[in-house]
Protein backbone atom coordinates (compact mmCIF):
# COMPACT_ATOMS: atom_id res chain seq x y z
CA UNK A 1 0.00 0.00 0.00
CA UNK A 2 1.98 2.82 1.46
CA UNK A 3 5.94 2.03 0.45
CA UNK A 4 8.59 4.32 1.48
CA UNK A 5 12.14 4.05 0.01
CA UNK A 6 15.40 5.62 1.13
CA UNK A 7 13.44 9.03 1.44
CA UNK A 8 15.62 11.87 2.67
CA UNK A 9 15.33 15.58 3.55
CA UNK A 10 18.76 17.60 3.86
CA UNK A 11 18.99 21.52 5.44
CA UNK A 12 22.13 22.50 4.22
CA UNK A 13 24.59 19.66 5.08
CA UNK A 14 22.27 18.56 8.08
CA UNK A 15 20.09 15.55 7.32
CA UNK A 16 16.85 15.90 9.09
CA UNK A 17 15.66 12.19 7.74
CA UNK A 18 18.33 9.87 6.34
CA UNK A 19 17.53 7.22 3.98
CA UNK A 20 14.42 6.20 5.37
CA UNK A 21 12.34 3.02 4.48
CA UNK A 22 9.60 1.21 5.53
CA UNK A 23 6.56 -0.31 3.33
CA UNK A 24 2.87 -0.69 5.02
CA UNK A 25 0.90 -3.59 3.47
CA UNK A 26 -2.11 -2.73 5.12
CA UNK A 27 -3.78 -0.24 7.17
CA UNK A 28 -2.62 -0.23 10.42
CA UNK A 29 -2.26 1.88 13.27
CA UNK A 30 1.55 3.39 13.21
CA UNK A 31 3.63 4.95 15.95
CA UNK A 32 6.66 6.70 15.28
CA UNK A 33 8.97 7.41 18.70
CA UNK A 34 11.86 9.40 19.18
CA UNK A 35 13.70 12.81 20.77
CA UNK A 36 12.45 15.68 19.45
CA UNK A 37 14.98 16.43 16.58
CA UNK A 38 14.66 13.20 15.41
CA UNK A 39 13.05 13.91 12.12
CA UNK A 40 9.71 12.50 13.15
CA UNK A 41 7.83 15.58 11.93
CA UNK A 42 10.07 15.77 8.81
CA UNK A 43 9.02 12.38 7.67
CA UNK A 44 4.97 13.26 8.05
CA UNK A 45 5.24 16.71 6.32
CA UNK A 46 7.04 14.74 3.43
CA UNK A 47 4.51 12.36 3.28
CA UNK A 48 1.97 14.71 3.31
CA UNK A 49 3.70 17.11 0.73
CA UNK A 50 4.01 19.90 2.90
CA UNK A 51 7.35 19.91 2.42
CA UNK A 52 9.56 18.44 -0.07
CA UNK A 53 11.96 15.23 -0.14
CA UNK A 54 15.39 16.14 -1.24
CA UNK A 55 15.98 12.37 -2.25
CA UNK A 56 14.02 9.13 -2.29
CA UNK A 57 10.49 8.36 -2.97
CA UNK A 58 7.05 7.33 -1.64
CA UNK A 59 4.50 5.13 -3.43
CA UNK A 60 0.76 4.45 -2.60
CA UNK A 61 -0.89 2.00 -4.35
CA UNK A 62 1.78 2.40 -6.84
CA UNK A 63 1.68 6.06 -7.57
CA UNK A 64 4.80 8.15 -6.90
CA UNK A 65 4.22 10.76 -4.59
CA UNK A 66 6.98 13.09 -4.38
CA UNK A 67 6.71 14.31 -7.69
CA UNK A 68 3.31 15.52 -7.68
CA UNK A 69 2.83 18.93 -8.65
CA UNK A 70 -0.15 21.33 -8.77
CA UNK A 71 -3.47 20.13 -8.89
CA UNK A 72 -1.99 16.24 -8.57
CA UNK A 73 -0.45 17.46 -5.03
CA UNK A 74 -3.12 18.99 -3.62
CA UNK A 75 -5.02 16.15 -4.63
CA UNK A 76 -3.00 13.87 -2.76
CA UNK A 77 -3.13 16.00 -0.12
CA UNK A 78 -7.16 15.85 0.18
CA UNK A 79 -6.85 11.95 1.01
CA UNK A 80 -4.04 12.36 3.26
CA UNK A 81 -5.02 13.87 6.17
CA UNK A 82 -2.84 15.53 8.62
CA UNK A 83 -3.61 16.57 12.33
CA UNK A 84 -1.00 19.36 13.94
CA UNK A 85 0.40 19.35 17.28
CA UNK A 86 -0.99 22.99 17.91
CA UNK A 87 -4.45 21.77 16.01
CA UNK A 88 -4.00 24.41 12.68
CA UNK A 89 -7.39 25.58 13.29
CA UNK A 90 -8.82 28.99 12.33
CA UNK A 91 -9.77 30.28 15.63
CA UNK A 92 -11.95 33.15 14.61
CA UNK A 93 -14.66 30.90 12.24
CA UNK A 94 -17.15 28.62 13.61
CA UNK A 95 -16.68 24.78 14.21
CA UNK A 96 -18.43 23.64 11.43
CA UNK A 97 -16.88 25.65 9.30
CA UNK A 98 -13.30 24.63 10.32
CA UNK A 99 -14.42 20.95 9.46
CA UNK A 100 -15.81 21.99 6.48
CA UNK A 101 -12.60 23.02 5.60
CA UNK A 102 -11.49 18.96 4.92
CA UNK A 103 -13.97 19.34 1.60
CA UNK A 104 -12.09 22.73 0.24
CA UNK A 105 -10.15 20.22 -2.30
CA UNK A 106 -13.24 19.46 -4.43
CA UNK A 107 -15.60 22.39 -4.00
CA UNK A 108 -15.15 25.45 -6.38
CA UNK A 109 -12.34 28.65 -4.79
CA UNK A 110 -15.20 31.32 -5.18
CA UNK A 111 -17.75 29.51 -3.15
CA UNK A 112 -16.00 28.40 -0.78
CA UNK A 113 -14.88 32.24 -0.16
CA UNK A 114 -18.55 32.78 0.15
CA UNK A 115 -18.88 30.37 3.39
CA UNK A 116 -21.31 28.20 0.74
CA UNK A 117 -21.00 24.89 1.20
CA UNK A 118 -23.73 21.87 -0.25
CA UNK A 119 -26.66 21.38 3.01
CA UNK A 120 -25.55 17.28 2.75
CA UNK A 121 -22.37 19.00 3.52
CA UNK A 122 -22.90 20.64 6.78
CA UNK A 123 -24.62 17.80 7.80
CA UNK A 124 -22.26 15.07 7.41
CA UNK A 125 -20.04 17.32 9.37
CA UNK A 126 -22.06 17.92 12.50
CA UNK A 127 -22.49 13.85 12.06
CA UNK A 128 -19.02 13.28 12.38
CA UNK A 129 -18.77 16.19 15.52
CA UNK A 130 -20.99 14.08 17.06
CA UNK A 131 -19.35 11.18 16.63
CA UNK A 132 -16.49 12.82 18.41
CA UNK A 133 -18.85 13.51 21.10
CA UNK A 134 -18.69 17.50 19.92
CA UNK A 135 -21.46 18.55 18.06
CA UNK A 136 -22.97 20.54 21.13
CA UNK A 137 -19.80 23.17 20.14
CA UNK A 138 -20.61 23.42 16.31
CA UNK A 139 -21.70 27.08 16.30
CA UNK A 140 -19.11 28.56 18.05
CA UNK A 141 -15.78 29.73 17.59
CA UNK A 142 -12.73 27.47 17.15
CA UNK A 143 -10.77 29.26 19.72
CA UNK A 144 -13.67 29.30 22.11
CA UNK A 145 -12.37 25.67 22.57
CA UNK A 146 -10.54 24.41 25.06
CA UNK A 147 -7.76 22.11 23.33
CA UNK A 148 -8.89 18.89 23.28
CA UNK A 149 -12.30 20.03 21.74
CA UNK A 150 -9.87 22.05 19.43
CA UNK A 151 -7.86 18.70 18.26
CA UNK A 152 -11.15 16.81 17.98
CA UNK A 153 -12.49 19.50 15.29
CA UNK A 154 -9.37 19.35 13.66
CA UNK A 155 -9.90 15.28 13.75
CA UNK A 156 -13.57 16.03 11.73
CA UNK A 157 -11.92 18.59 9.92
CA UNK A 158 -9.57 15.03 8.78
CA UNK A 159 -12.53 12.60 8.78
CA UNK A 160 -14.12 15.25 6.33
CA UNK A 161 -11.11 14.52 3.86
CA UNK A 162 -12.68 11.11 3.71
CA UNK A 163 -8.92 10.44 3.80
CA UNK A 164 -7.14 6.74 3.22
CA UNK A 165 -4.44 7.98 5.32
CA UNK A 166 -4.49 10.38 8.63
CA UNK A 167 -0.99 11.87 9.93
CA UNK A 168 -0.94 12.91 13.33
CA UNK A 169 2.29 15.47 14.00
CA UNK A 170 2.32 14.81 17.94
CA UNK A 171 -1.49 14.76 18.79
CA UNK A 172 -1.74 14.68 22.54
CA UNK A 173 1.74 16.73 22.94
CA UNK A 174 -0.03 20.08 23.90
CA UNK A 175 -2.94 18.33 25.79
CA UNK A 176 -3.34 17.13 29.68
CA UNK A 177 -3.69 13.18 30.28
CA UNK A 178 -7.69 12.67 30.08
CA UNK A 179 -7.94 14.88 27.03
CA UNK A 180 -4.60 13.07 25.47
CA UNK A 181 -6.75 9.82 26.14
CA UNK A 182 -9.78 10.96 24.66
CA UNK A 183 -8.03 12.04 21.55
CA UNK A 184 -5.98 8.71 21.22
CA UNK A 185 -9.35 6.70 21.33
CA UNK A 186 -10.74 8.71 18.95
CA UNK A 187 -7.43 7.84 16.40
CA UNK A 188 -7.63 4.33 17.08
CA UNK A 189 -11.43 4.29 16.82
CA UNK A 190 -11.26 5.91 13.36
CA UNK A 191 -8.26 2.89 12.71
CA UNK A 192 -10.35 -0.13 13.85
CA UNK A 193 -14.14 1.23 12.51
CA UNK A 194 -13.24 3.39 8.98
CA UNK A 195 -10.10 0.96 8.24
CA UNK A 196 -8.32 4.03 7.57
CA UNK A 197 -4.44 3.96 7.73
CA UNK A 198 -2.99 6.14 10.78
CA UNK A 199 0.30 7.07 11.05
CA UNK A 200 1.13 8.70 14.52
CA UNK A 201 3.83 10.46 15.73
CA UNK A 202 4.40 9.74 19.45
CA UNK A 203 6.65 11.59 22.03
CA UNK A 204 5.79 8.81 24.60
CA UNK A 205 6.32 5.54 24.88
CA UNK A 206 3.44 4.03 26.63
CA UNK A 207 1.04 5.63 24.36
CA UNK A 208 2.63 3.82 21.41
CA UNK A 209 2.02 0.59 23.20
CA UNK A 210 -0.98 1.21 23.81
CA UNK A 211 -2.34 1.89 20.71
CA UNK A 212 -0.69 1.48 17.61
CA UNK A 213 -0.36 -2.24 15.85
CA UNK A 214 3.72 -1.23 14.72
CA UNK A 215 6.46 0.80 16.53
CA UNK A 216 8.72 2.69 14.18
CA UNK A 217 11.75 4.33 16.40
CA UNK A 218 13.44 7.09 14.97
CA UNK A 219 16.86 8.51 15.85
CA UNK A 220 18.89 10.95 14.91
CA UNK A 221 16.97 10.77 11.16
CA UNK A 222 17.36 7.13 11.04
CA UNK A 223 14.76 4.85 11.56
CA UNK A 224 16.43 2.38 14.17
CA UNK A 225 13.57 0.37 15.22
CA UNK A 226 10.75 -1.16 13.16
CA UNK A 227 8.64 -3.70 15.22
CA UNK A 228 5.80 -4.35 17.17
CA UNK A 229 4.75 -3.06 20.75
CA UNK A 230 5.90 -6.14 22.50
CA UNK A 231 9.48 -6.42 20.42
CA UNK A 232 9.88 -2.91 21.95
CA UNK A 233 11.64 -3.60 25.11
CA UNK A 234 12.98 -1.27 27.55
CA UNK A 235 16.53 -1.70 25.86
CA UNK A 236 15.67 -0.76 22.22
CA UNK A 237 14.11 2.14 23.97
CA UNK A 238 16.90 3.12 25.34
CA UNK A 239 18.59 2.87 22.03
CA UNK A 240 15.94 4.95 20.28
CA UNK A 241 16.47 7.78 22.87
CA UNK A 242 20.29 7.52 23.15
CA UNK A 243 19.73 7.01 26.52
CA UNK A 244 22.07 5.27 29.40
CA UNK A 245 20.90 3.14 32.31
CA UNK A 246 19.21 5.89 34.69
CA UNK A 247 16.41 6.23 31.48
CA UNK A 248 13.14 5.27 32.80
CA UNK A 249 9.80 4.92 30.57
CA UNK A 250 7.93 6.68 33.19
CA UNK A 251 9.76 10.06 32.11
CA UNK A 252 8.20 10.10 28.81
CA UNK A 253 4.82 8.65 30.02
CA UNK A 254 1.96 11.01 30.30
CA UNK A 255 -0.87 8.77 31.39
CA UNK A 256 -2.51 8.93 34.34
CA UNK A 257 -1.79 5.61 35.85
CA UNK A 258 2.07 5.67 35.33
CA UNK A 259 2.04 9.97 36.14
CA UNK A 260 1.00 8.77 39.38
CA UNK A 261 3.32 6.43 40.01
CA UNK A 262 5.73 8.37 39.14
CA UNK A 263 5.00 11.54 41.15
CA UNK A 264 4.53 8.61 44.29
CA UNK A 265 8.14 7.64 43.77
CA UNK A 266 9.29 11.49 43.67
CA UNK A 267 7.55 11.54 46.21
CA UNK A 268 9.27 8.93 48.29
CA UNK A 269 12.79 9.66 47.37
CA UNK A 270 12.51 13.44 48.14
CA UNK A 271 11.11 12.33 51.97
CA UNK A 272 14.54 9.83 52.04
CA UNK A 273 16.41 13.08 51.49
CA UNK A 274 14.79 14.95 54.03
CA UNK B 1 -13.34 1.90 23.67
CA UNK B 2 -16.37 3.05 24.59
CA UNK B 3 -18.74 6.28 23.49
CA UNK B 4 -18.44 7.32 26.78
CA UNK B 5 -14.85 8.06 26.98
CA UNK B 6 -14.96 10.60 23.74
CA UNK B 7 -17.54 12.25 25.57
CA UNK B 8 -21.27 12.47 25.48
CA UNK B 9 -22.79 11.86 21.82
CA UNK B 10 -26.12 13.65 21.34
CA UNK B 11 -27.85 11.05 19.49
CA UNK B 12 -29.92 11.16 16.43
CA UNK B 13 -32.43 13.15 17.24
CA UNK B 14 -30.02 15.64 18.88
CA UNK B 15 -27.71 15.24 15.93
CA UNK B 16 -30.80 16.84 13.78
CA UNK B 17 -31.78 19.04 16.18
CA UNK B 18 -28.00 20.75 15.92
CA UNK B 19 -28.25 20.16 12.31
CA UNK B 20 -31.25 22.68 11.80
CA UNK B 21 -30.17 25.14 13.93
CA UNK B 22 -26.79 25.25 12.95
CA UNK B 23 -28.33 25.47 9.01
CA UNK B 24 -31.02 28.48 10.06
CA UNK B 25 -28.23 30.38 11.49
CA UNK B 26 -26.04 29.84 8.08
CA UNK B 27 -28.78 30.99 6.15
CA UNK B 28 -28.79 34.16 8.24
CA UNK B 29 -25.36 34.73 7.75
CA UNK B 30 -25.97 34.26 4.17
CA UNK B 31 -28.41 36.75 4.06
CA UNK B 32 -26.74 39.25 5.94
CA UNK B 33 -23.54 38.62 3.50
CA UNK B 34 -26.06 38.45 0.52
CA UNK B 35 -27.47 42.68 1.70
CA UNK B 36 -24.16 43.77 2.22
CA UNK B 37 -22.98 42.97 -1.59
CA UNK B 38 -25.96 44.24 -2.82
CA UNK B 39 -25.18 47.31 -0.68
CA UNK B 40 -21.89 47.44 -1.83
CA UNK B 41 -22.78 47.30 -5.50
CA UNK B 42 -25.20 50.15 -5.34
CA UNK B 43 -22.91 52.25 -3.71
CA UNK B 44 -20.26 51.58 -6.30
CA UNK B 45 -22.36 51.92 -9.11
CA UNK B 46 -24.03 55.36 -8.02
CA UNK B 47 -20.95 56.56 -7.00
CA UNK B 48 -19.30 56.03 -10.45
CA UNK B 49 -22.67 57.53 -11.94
CA UNK B 50 -22.44 60.85 -9.57
CA UNK B 51 -18.56 60.77 -10.63
CA UNK B 52 -19.66 60.50 -14.08
CA UNK B 53 -22.24 63.22 -14.21
CA UNK B 54 -20.39 66.07 -12.20
CA UNK B 55 -16.66 65.14 -14.39
CA UNK B 56 -16.50 68.53 -16.23
CA UNK B 57 -14.83 67.13 -19.62
CA UNK B 58 -16.54 64.06 -19.58
CA UNK B 59 -15.36 60.88 -18.27
CA UNK B 60 -15.75 58.80 -21.37
CA UNK B 61 -13.99 61.24 -23.88
CA UNK B 62 -11.00 61.81 -20.86
CA UNK B 63 -9.93 58.32 -20.36
CA UNK B 64 -9.06 58.10 -23.81
CA UNK B 65 -6.32 60.43 -23.12
CA UNK B 66 -5.03 59.44 -19.92
CA UNK B 67 -2.37 57.88 -21.24
CA UNK B 68 -1.42 61.12 -23.85
CA UNK B 69 1.01 63.16 -21.54
CA UNK B 70 2.62 60.58 -19.98
CA UNK B 71 3.19 59.23 -23.61
CA UNK B 72 4.57 62.65 -24.61
CA UNK B 73 7.26 62.79 -21.53
CA UNK B 74 7.97 59.53 -22.60
CA UNK B 75 8.70 60.22 -26.26
CA UNK B 76 10.85 63.26 -25.61
CA UNK B 77 12.52 61.66 -23.01
CA UNK B 78 13.35 58.83 -24.62
CA UNK B 79 14.27 60.74 -27.58
CA UNK B 80 17.00 62.43 -24.94
CA UNK B 81 17.90 59.54 -23.31
CA UNK B 82 21.49 59.87 -23.43
CA UNK B 83 21.22 62.92 -21.48
CA UNK B 84 19.23 61.84 -18.52
CA UNK B 85 22.46 59.89 -16.22
CA UNK B 86 24.12 63.83 -16.54
CA UNK B 87 20.55 65.32 -15.59
CA UNK B 88 20.12 62.73 -12.67
CA UNK B 89 23.83 63.59 -11.35
CA UNK B 90 22.46 67.71 -11.75
CA UNK B 91 19.47 66.99 -9.68
CA UNK B 92 21.12 65.02 -7.12
CA UNK B 93 22.24 67.49 -4.51
CA UNK B 94 18.59 68.33 -4.27
CA UNK B 95 17.11 65.04 -4.38
CA UNK B 96 19.67 64.58 -0.83
CA UNK B 97 17.96 67.89 0.76
CA UNK B 98 14.74 66.55 -0.06
CA UNK B 99 15.95 63.20 1.88
CA UNK B 100 17.34 65.32 4.46
CA UNK B 101 13.44 67.08 5.17
CA UNK B 102 12.07 63.64 5.29
CA UNK B 103 14.56 62.03 7.69
CA UNK B 104 14.71 64.97 9.96
CA UNK B 105 10.82 64.94 10.12
CA UNK B 106 11.04 61.27 10.42
CA UNK B 107 13.26 61.68 13.28
CA UNK B 108 11.72 64.11 15.42
CA UNK B 109 8.04 63.11 14.37
CA UNK B 110 8.95 59.57 15.45
CA UNK B 111 9.99 60.86 18.82
CA UNK B 112 7.39 62.41 19.39
CA UNK B 113 4.90 59.57 18.17
CA UNK B 114 6.91 57.45 20.89
CA UNK B 115 5.63 59.79 23.81
CA UNK B 116 2.38 60.27 22.53
CA UNK B 117 1.88 56.65 21.75
CA UNK B 118 2.63 55.25 24.93
CA UNK B 119 0.26 58.09 26.89
CA UNK B 120 -2.51 57.29 24.54
CA UNK B 121 -2.49 53.40 25.08
CA UNK B 122 -4.85 51.60 27.47
CA UNK B 123 -2.75 49.76 30.39
CA UNK B 124 0.42 51.72 29.42
CA UNK B 125 -0.60 55.28 29.82
CA UNK B 126 1.02 57.53 32.62
CA UNK B 127 -2.25 59.32 33.17
CA UNK B 128 -5.30 57.07 32.21
CA UNK B 129 -7.73 59.71 32.33
CA UNK B 130 -5.29 62.11 29.62
CA UNK B 131 -5.94 58.98 27.16
CA UNK B 132 -8.56 60.51 25.06
CA UNK B 133 -6.97 63.89 24.93
CA UNK B 134 -3.94 62.55 23.42
CA UNK B 135 -5.71 60.42 21.13
CA UNK B 136 -7.91 63.72 20.17
CA UNK B 137 -4.42 65.96 19.40
CA UNK B 138 -3.12 62.68 17.22
CA UNK B 139 -6.58 63.11 15.07
CA UNK B 140 -5.70 67.02 14.96
CA UNK B 141 -2.63 66.40 13.64
CA UNK B 142 -3.38 64.21 11.04
CA UNK B 143 -6.43 65.42 9.86
CA UNK B 144 -4.61 68.72 8.88
CA UNK B 145 -3.04 68.33 5.52
CA UNK B 146 0.85 69.03 5.96
CA UNK B 147 0.72 71.16 2.75
CA UNK B 148 -1.54 74.01 4.64
CA UNK B 149 0.94 73.72 7.85
CA UNK B 150 3.63 74.21 5.11
CA UNK B 151 1.94 77.01 3.42
CA UNK B 152 1.54 78.71 7.22
CA UNK B 153 4.88 78.32 8.31
CA UNK B 154 6.60 79.42 5.20
CA UNK B 155 4.12 82.61 5.18
CA UNK B 156 5.44 83.36 8.82
CA UNK B 157 9.05 81.99 8.80
CA UNK B 158 10.12 82.32 4.93
CA UNK B 159 10.77 79.65 2.04
CA UNK B 160 13.14 76.95 2.66
CA UNK B 161 13.45 73.42 3.98
CA UNK B 162 12.93 74.72 7.91
CA UNK B 163 9.30 74.84 7.59
CA UNK B 164 8.63 71.71 5.38
CA UNK B 165 10.24 69.86 8.15
CA UNK B 166 8.07 70.71 10.67
CA UNK B 167 5.21 69.94 9.00
CA UNK B 168 5.62 67.01 7.98
CA UNK B 169 6.87 65.93 11.45
CA UNK B 170 3.56 67.34 13.13
CA UNK B 171 1.84 64.93 10.54
CA UNK B 172 4.20 61.72 11.11
CA UNK B 173 3.97 62.64 15.11
CA UNK B 174 -0.07 61.91 14.78
CA UNK B 175 0.15 59.27 12.21
CA UNK B 176 2.68 57.68 13.21
CA UNK B 177 1.32 57.85 16.93
CA UNK B 178 -1.64 55.91 15.52
CA UNK B 179 0.40 52.98 14.53
CA UNK B 180 2.59 52.60 17.19
CA UNK B 181 -0.13 53.04 19.66
CA UNK B 182 -1.71 50.05 17.96
CA UNK B 183 0.98 48.31 18.10
CA UNK B 184 1.46 49.06 22.07
CA UNK B 185 -1.88 47.49 22.45
CA UNK B 186 -0.33 44.20 21.13
CA UNK B 187 2.46 44.04 23.63
CA UNK B 188 2.39 41.76 27.03
CA UNK B 189 2.08 43.09 29.87
CA UNK B 190 3.90 40.56 31.83
CA UNK B 191 7.24 42.31 31.52
CA UNK B 192 5.53 44.82 32.73
CA UNK B 193 4.47 43.56 36.41
CA UNK B 194 7.90 42.18 36.68
CA UNK B 195 9.64 45.58 36.38
CA UNK B 196 6.96 46.98 37.93
CA UNK B 197 7.49 44.44 41.09
CA UNK B 198 11.30 45.52 41.32
CA UNK B 199 10.24 49.24 41.95
CA UNK B 200 10.88 50.71 38.21
CA UNK B 201 9.43 54.31 37.84
CA UNK B 202 7.06 54.56 34.82
CA UNK B 203 10.07 55.70 32.23
CA UNK B 204 12.03 52.46 32.72
CA UNK B 205 8.93 50.41 32.44
CA UNK B 206 8.21 51.22 28.92
CA UNK B 207 11.80 52.04 27.93
CA UNK B 208 12.82 48.20 29.12
CA UNK B 209 9.68 46.29 29.44
CA UNK B 210 7.60 47.77 26.45
CA UNK B 211 10.30 48.80 24.04
CA UNK B 212 12.01 45.84 23.33
CA UNK B 213 8.58 43.88 22.35
CA UNK B 214 7.40 46.30 20.11
CA UNK B 215 10.73 47.93 18.56
CA UNK B 216 11.37 46.23 15.01
CA UNK B 217 7.48 46.75 14.87
CA UNK B 218 7.71 50.25 15.67
CA UNK B 219 10.96 50.50 13.09
CA UNK B 220 8.94 48.88 10.19
CA UNK B 221 6.20 51.90 10.68
CA UNK B 222 8.72 54.27 10.42
CA UNK B 223 10.44 53.20 7.87
CA UNK B 224 7.53 52.90 5.70
CA UNK B 225 6.49 56.52 6.90
CA UNK B 226 10.19 57.62 6.18
CA UNK B 227 9.15 56.65 2.36
CA UNK B 228 5.93 58.21 2.69
CA UNK B 229 7.76 61.82 3.63
CA UNK B 230 10.23 61.42 1.26
CA UNK B 231 7.36 62.11 -1.49
CA UNK B 232 5.55 64.61 0.75
CA UNK B 233 8.81 66.68 1.10
CA UNK B 234 9.08 66.30 -2.64
CA UNK B 235 5.59 67.75 -3.21
CA UNK B 236 6.28 70.34 -0.68
CA UNK B 237 8.86 71.51 -2.66
CA UNK B 238 6.09 72.81 -5.50
CA UNK B 239 4.94 75.42 -2.58
CA UNK B 240 8.68 76.98 -2.16
CA UNK B 241 10.83 74.69 0.61
CA UNK B 242 13.33 73.58 -1.98
CA UNK B 243 14.39 70.23 -2.83
CA UNK B 244 13.77 68.12 -5.61
CA UNK B 245 9.94 69.29 -5.76
CA UNK B 246 10.61 72.54 -6.82
CA UNK B 247 12.95 71.44 -9.36
CA UNK B 248 10.36 69.39 -10.64
CA UNK B 249 7.66 71.80 -10.80
CA UNK B 250 10.11 74.21 -12.68
CA UNK B 251 10.49 71.43 -15.37
CA UNK B 252 6.74 70.86 -15.63
CA UNK B 253 6.05 74.88 -16.12
CA UNK B 254 8.56 74.68 -18.63
CA UNK B 255 6.20 72.14 -20.53
CA UNK B 256 7.80 70.40 -23.62
CA UNK B 257 11.70 70.50 -23.99
CA UNK B 258 11.99 70.24 -20.51
CA UNK B 259 10.48 66.58 -20.33
CA UNK B 260 14.29 64.92 -20.11
CA UNK B 261 14.36 66.53 -16.70
CA UNK B 262 11.17 65.13 -15.50
CA UNK B 263 11.99 61.92 -16.61
CA UNK B 264 15.23 62.36 -14.47
CA UNK B 265 13.78 63.59 -11.80
CA UNK B 266 11.04 60.78 -11.45
CA UNK B 267 13.72 57.89 -11.80
CA UNK B 268 15.74 59.62 -9.32
CA UNK B 269 12.90 59.48 -7.34
CA UNK B 270 12.00 56.03 -7.99
CA UNK B 271 15.57 54.95 -7.16
CA UNK B 272 15.66 56.70 -4.35
CA UNK B 273 12.25 55.07 -2.56
CA UNK B 274 13.73 51.47 -4.10
CA UNK B 275 17.14 51.99 -1.92
CA UNK B 276 15.40 52.85 1.22
CA UNK B 277 12.78 50.25 0.98
CA UNK B 278 15.68 47.49 0.43
CA UNK B 279 18.04 49.19 3.30
CA UNK B 280 14.82 48.92 5.37
CA UNK B 281 13.79 45.71 4.68
CA UNK B 282 17.36 44.50 5.76
CA UNK B 283 17.98 46.44 8.98
CA UNK B 284 14.23 45.42 10.02
CA UNK B 285 15.19 41.53 9.15
CA UNK B 286 18.78 42.31 11.48
CA UNK B 287 16.52 43.78 14.42
CA UNK B 288 14.45 40.95 14.33
CA UNK B 289 17.02 38.44 14.35
CA UNK B 290 16.21 37.11 11.06
CA UNK B 291 19.43 36.33 8.70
Amino acid sequence: MLHVTSLTKRFGNKSAVDNATFKVAKPAMIGIIGRSGAGKSTLLRMLNRLSDATEGSITFEGAEITTLKGAARREWQSRCAMIFQQFNLVPRMDVVSNVLHGTLNSRSTLSTMFNLYPTSDIHRAIEILDRLGIAGEAPKRAQALSGGQQQRVAIARALMQDPQIILADEPIASLDPMNAQIVMDALRRIHEEDGRMVIANLHTLDTARRYCDRVIGMRDGRIVFDGTPEQLTTGAARDIYGADASFSEESTSTSIETLDRGTKRALREAEAAV
Amino acid sequence: MTDSTLGESVGAKGTTDIQNAYMAMARTKRMYGGIILIVFIALMVSGFMLADSRNAGGFWDGILNIFKFPGEVLEEASEKAALIPALMWKFLPSMIETINIAAAATLVGGLMAIMLSLLSTRGLARFPRLIAPFRRLMDVLRAIPEIVVALVLIFILGGGPVPAMIAIALHTAGALGKLFSEVNENASLKPLEGLESVGASWSQRMMLGVVPQVAPNWLSYALLRFEINIRASAILGFVGSGGIGYDLKNAFSWGQGRYDEVAAIFILLFLTIVFFDQLSSHYRNKLIGKA
